[in-house]
């Protein structure tokens, strides 16, 4: 089997099971549905290991090639086509094996759903897209899976469309969405217009020759196109990826099952507008205002998206304002232009917050669907492989040495320190804040759900109990990555070049290679040792000590907190009235504008105007006219008579 | 001397009369149908005429034609007449006027 | 005055008279006698124009078919004689009026652009027939159009019959096919009945 038949399975098995198991549903059954979706990722999982071992072990070089030319318009060509080269190939593999282990866990949480089929239709169908999305070498196939995983994204949220809450919740991020894609829409149309190709490779020649081209905009101020291209382009990212102020979809796409919120709104889908940054960095890399524009997005989403998760009381509204602020972290790096260490946390990120939501998801079940963890607690000794399958999830997640969190956390925050464009200062703050915040509302997670005196009714406390082996499965293999694949890949994947082929730093910006190699001259177990003497460890201590303090030994202390600091508890509590604000502005001027055009511009323009007026004056007018209809012959005859006599006059007379 | 002017303003004022005769007849459909005829009659009246003066033979095969059109349409009209008749008891032209609007 | 004149201007002094009369008279048959007595000047004018099939088709076919056509018809119908001319008077004004606008239209036409100053060509030799001049060009030339004008008169012939056609509720028919089609059970029919004698 040639590489290239490989490479074109990969995305068309997850493609087939989709219709087979949606299409078909009644036909394959349950039980059907769920053996064909998951034999498809299955394949496509083993497909891209053995294509990510060719790459980074037997130096396939990088693949760049048309699969298929859609269509050729005034010299533009819209094709589907692949490239593969290290950053396809892992991705590839992140997320497929992220998506074959929500598959089995699915069979286990959704085991009563009467949309069993459908589930596993649309999630086989998502990671067709996500696949789509990550193997593109043009814009038009990148846009395609972009917008192809955000409808499936859609289509999820919405799964349970008899709750109210979860259509709400789709619409929402449907819409949010929209504002972003109208940016990366207009990015693409920019880049199409100044470069007259939508291939990356093509792309990314002719960025040195454009570099310094200006652009008018609003007036007569001079812009540069690459500054224009992209924050245009990082706008899409910012919808995708959740960043502020875009991000209000997110925690309200939990509305979804639970399967859903790991792989799509935490493990890959969001992480589509990091992967885009990173794709492109040819094109990032020439815009130091964009870079800086983005350090401070991702700062600002770092710190304040995880100070909201401290208050949130929803189980998986936490791990959400959690995934947030770890998206933020990745968009600091990209904005440090440490394109490879994002890419390392978005990695790690996949597993371990993948881990926690299945986790949660795991609490869930056990306890019939409820999801407040002011009704749980010491589920610990109910479930524990849950529970520690938690531990190592929230370990990584608050970067504690060994665990594969720590390494990508740390040299973010090292990428950082080390970055010198505008911004920069205030990113360092805000990643160092973010890290105490992460551990404060991981522990308060775990504490509250795993630990201290069972909260629950007696009812759901007699039915609580470990989950069954399909979903405790695919909690102990997404731990085994979540604990060691940061200490395995960290060295070849950052300073081994194994990315130098995708990602492209100007070396003047390149903290990777300038600064941070340098921490790893004694090798990977130095660094990790060395983790436990940094501030950064000692931050994410004092977050963990003040958690063990307040929810194990002194319970009372939160509530007095939560009276002291009302004002600031507010604040979070409303999420800084980010959703306040855009109900009542934009969906208020939206909902206005539009009651305004269905009444004047619909109602009465079109409809009582062109369609019943011009209906009414075809009425009137024929009814003006009836009266010069008699009816006898010799009226007709008589006016035909008097035509014939003037059009001979005027024949006669003015010729 | 006769020229082809003589000819055709006969023609022209039998064309006239039938005219004439179409709206100032209100009673009788039949004569509306004669005068349609007296029209045909100058029509061919003209073509005779040119077909003599031009010494072209075609304007007699039109009159030709014409006579039969005239023929059919005289045994219609006259078909017609009749079942309006029986439906009606009259074929005065003022009783129709179903077309008022 | 040569004698042709004299007899075109007769004859057309008939020709209008008559066609005036037409329209004019309040009886229906006096109209249409007045429409044969039109239709026989034109052909005897066709006949000084060199048309002599014309002519006599125009004899045969109009006065003697369609002619006798229309009479049958006036006499079929019962039409009230004595409301023929009402309201005549009323419109002749507007009528006179159009029609003499028209006609001077028409004059001016005929009279002002070289008509009246085309002579009539030179006549025939005694050996030659407009006839067969004219069924050599039907024949040939118009070959189609003869066709579909037999085509059209088969038509107009179905037309009117169709039209006029009418099922009479009260008269007996004989229907061929289902004389035909009798079956021999259906020709006696055996009925059960008490006989007279049975009775009381």
């Amino acid at each position: 089997m040639s590489i290239e038949t490989v490479l074109l399975l990969i995305p068309l098995l997850p493609l087939v099971g989709s219709a087979v198991a949606g299409l078909l549903r009644h036909q394959v059954g349950r039980a059907g549905a769920h053996w064909i979706t998951i034999l498809a990722v299955a394949g496509s999982a083993l497909l891209s290991a053995w294509v990510a071992w060719q790459v980074f072990f037997n130096g396939l070089p990088t693949m760049d090639y048309t699969v298929y030319t859609w269509a050729v318009a005034d010299g533009i060509r819209f094709e589907v086509g692949f490239l593969v080269d290290s950053l396809t190939a892992l991705m590839m593999t992140v997320v497929t094996f992220v998506s074959l282990m929500v598959h089995i866990y699915t069979i286990g949480y959704m085991h009563d759903d009467p949309g069993y089929q459908r589930f596993f239709s649309y999630i086989n169908l998502f990671t067709f897209a996500m696949l789509m999305l990550v193997m593109a070498n043009n814009f038009m196939q990148l846009f395609f899976g972009w917008e192809a995983v955000g409808l499936v994204s859609y289509l999820l949220i919405g799964f349970w469309f008899k709750k109210d809450t979860a259509v709400k919740a789709n619409l929402k991020a449907f819409l949010v969405n929209r504002v972003g894609d109208f940016g990366f829409l207009l990015g693409i149309a920019a880049i199409l217009a100044y470069m007259g190709s939508l291939n990356y490779a093509e792309v990314f020649a002719q960025v040195p020759a454009v570099e310094g081209t200006t652009i008018s905009l609003f007036g007569d101020t001079q812009w540069s196109l690459m500054t224009v291209i992209c924050i245009c382009l990082f706008i899409g990212a910012m919808g995708k990826s959740a960043q502020v102020p875009l991000h209000v979809w997110l925690p309200d796409s939990m509305e979804g099952p639970t399967p859903i919120s790991a792989l799509i709104h935490a493990a890959t889908m969001v992480t589509a507008g990091i992967f885009m940054v990173a794709r492109l960095s040819p094109i990032f890399e020439s815009s130091e205002v964009a870079l800086s524009f983005i350090l401070v997005i991702g700062a600002i989403t770092a710190l304040f998206m995880g100070l909201v998760g401290i208050v949130q009381n929803d189980i998986k509204r936490v791990v959400a304002y959690s995934t947030l602020s770890q998206l933020g972290y990745m968009t600091v790096a990209l904005g440090a232009s440490a394109y490879s260490v994002a890419i390392f946390h978005l990695m790690t990120h996949a597993f371990f917050k993948a881990l926690l939501f299945l986790a949660a998801g795991s609490v869930i079940i056990a306890l019939h669907h409820k999801q407040d963890m002011r009704e749980m607690g010491g589920l610990r000794k109910y479930m524990p492989i849950t529970a520690a399958t938690a531990w190592v999830g929230s370990l990584a997640l608050i970067g504690f040495p060994f665990f594969s969190g720590f390494f990508s956390k740390d040299l973010i925050i090292e990428a950082v320190h080390y970055a010198d464009r505008p911004g920069a200062g205030f990113a360092y703050f805000a990643v160092m804040a973010g890290v105490l915040i992460t551990a404060l509302y991981t522990f308060r997670m775990l504490y509250l759900t795993f630990h201290g005196p069972t909260r629950m009714d007696e009812e759901t406390r007699s039915h609580a109990h470990e989950t069954p082996a399909v979903v405790t499965i695919p909690l102990i293999l997404l731990a085994i990555p979540s604990l060691a694949i940061g200490y395995f890949t960290v060295e070849p994947l950052l300073f081994g070049g194994a990315l130098s082929d995708s990602i492209v730093v100007r070396s003047a910006n390149d903290v990777v290679a300038n600064d941070l190699a340098g921490k790893f001259d004694h090798g990977v177990l130095a660094f990790a040792l060395h983790g436990f003497l940094t501030p950064v460890f000692w931050l994410a201590m004092l977050g963990v000590g003040i958690s063990t303090y307040i929810y194990l030994f002194n319970p009372g202390l939160a509530d007095t907190l939560k009276r002291r600091f009302h004002a600031i508890w507010k604040i979070l509590d409303n999420k800084y009235g980010f959703d306040t604000l855009y109900q009542k502005t934009l969906t208020g001027a939206g909902l206005g504008i539009a009651s305004g055009l269905s009444k004047g511009g619909d109602r009465t323009v079109i409809d009582g105007w062109l369609v019943n007026g011009s209906a009414r004056m075809v009425g009137r007018m024929s009814g003006a006219l009836r009266q010069l209809q008699s009816g006898f012959l010799f009226h007709y005859a008589f006016v035909m008579v008097v035509a014939l006599v003037a059009l001979v006059a005027s024949f006669v007379l003015l010729r | 001397m006769l020229t082809l002017a003589h000819f055709i303003t006969l023609g022209a004022v039998l064309f006239c009369i039938s005219v004439a005769g179409i709206f100032l007849n209100r009673k009788n459909v039949l004569i509306l149908l004669m005068c349609i005829e007296l029209m045909l009659l100058a029509v061919n009246m003209n073509f005779i005429a040119f077909a003599r003066f031009l010494d072209v033979l075609d304007g007699q095969v039109f009159v030709f034609f014409i006579l039969t059109v005239a023929a059919a349409e005289a045994a219609i009209g006259l078909a017609l007449l009749v079942v309006l008749f029986r439906n009606r008891r009259s074929i005065s032209v003022e009783d129709i006027a179903d077309l008022k609007g | 005055m040569p004698i042709i004149e004299i007899i075109f201007y007769l004859f057309s002094t008939v020709l209008v008279l008559s066609a005036l009369s037409v329209i004019t008279v309040g009886n229906a048959i006096h109209a249409v006698l007045f429409l044969i007595l039109s239709f026989f000047s034109a052909a005897c004018i066709w006949i000084l124009l060199q048309a002599e099939f014309l002519a006599i088709t125009l004899v045969l076919v109009y006065v003697g078919a369609v002619m006798v056509l229309f009479l049958f018809v006036v006499m079929m119908l019962d039409i009230n004689v004595t409301s023929a001319k009402e309201g005549f008077a009323r419109y002749l004004p507007a009528g006179v009026l159009v029609s003499l606008a028209m006609a001077v239209q028409l004059f001016l036409v005929i009279w002002t652009r070289g008509m009246e100053t085309v002579p009539m060509p030179a006549a025939e030799g005694e050996d030659y027939s407009h006839t067969s001049a004219i069924g050599e060009l039907l024949y040939s030339e118009y070959l189609y159009a003869f066709e579909i004008a037999a085509v059209l008169l088969l038509v107009a012939i179905i037309a009117a019959i169709s039209l006029t056609h009418r099922r009479r509720p009260e008269t007996k028919y004989q229907d061929p096919s289902r004389q035909v089609r009798v079956k021999r059970e259906e020709r006696l029919r055996i009925i059960k009945m008490k006989s007279e004698g049975e009775e009381g």
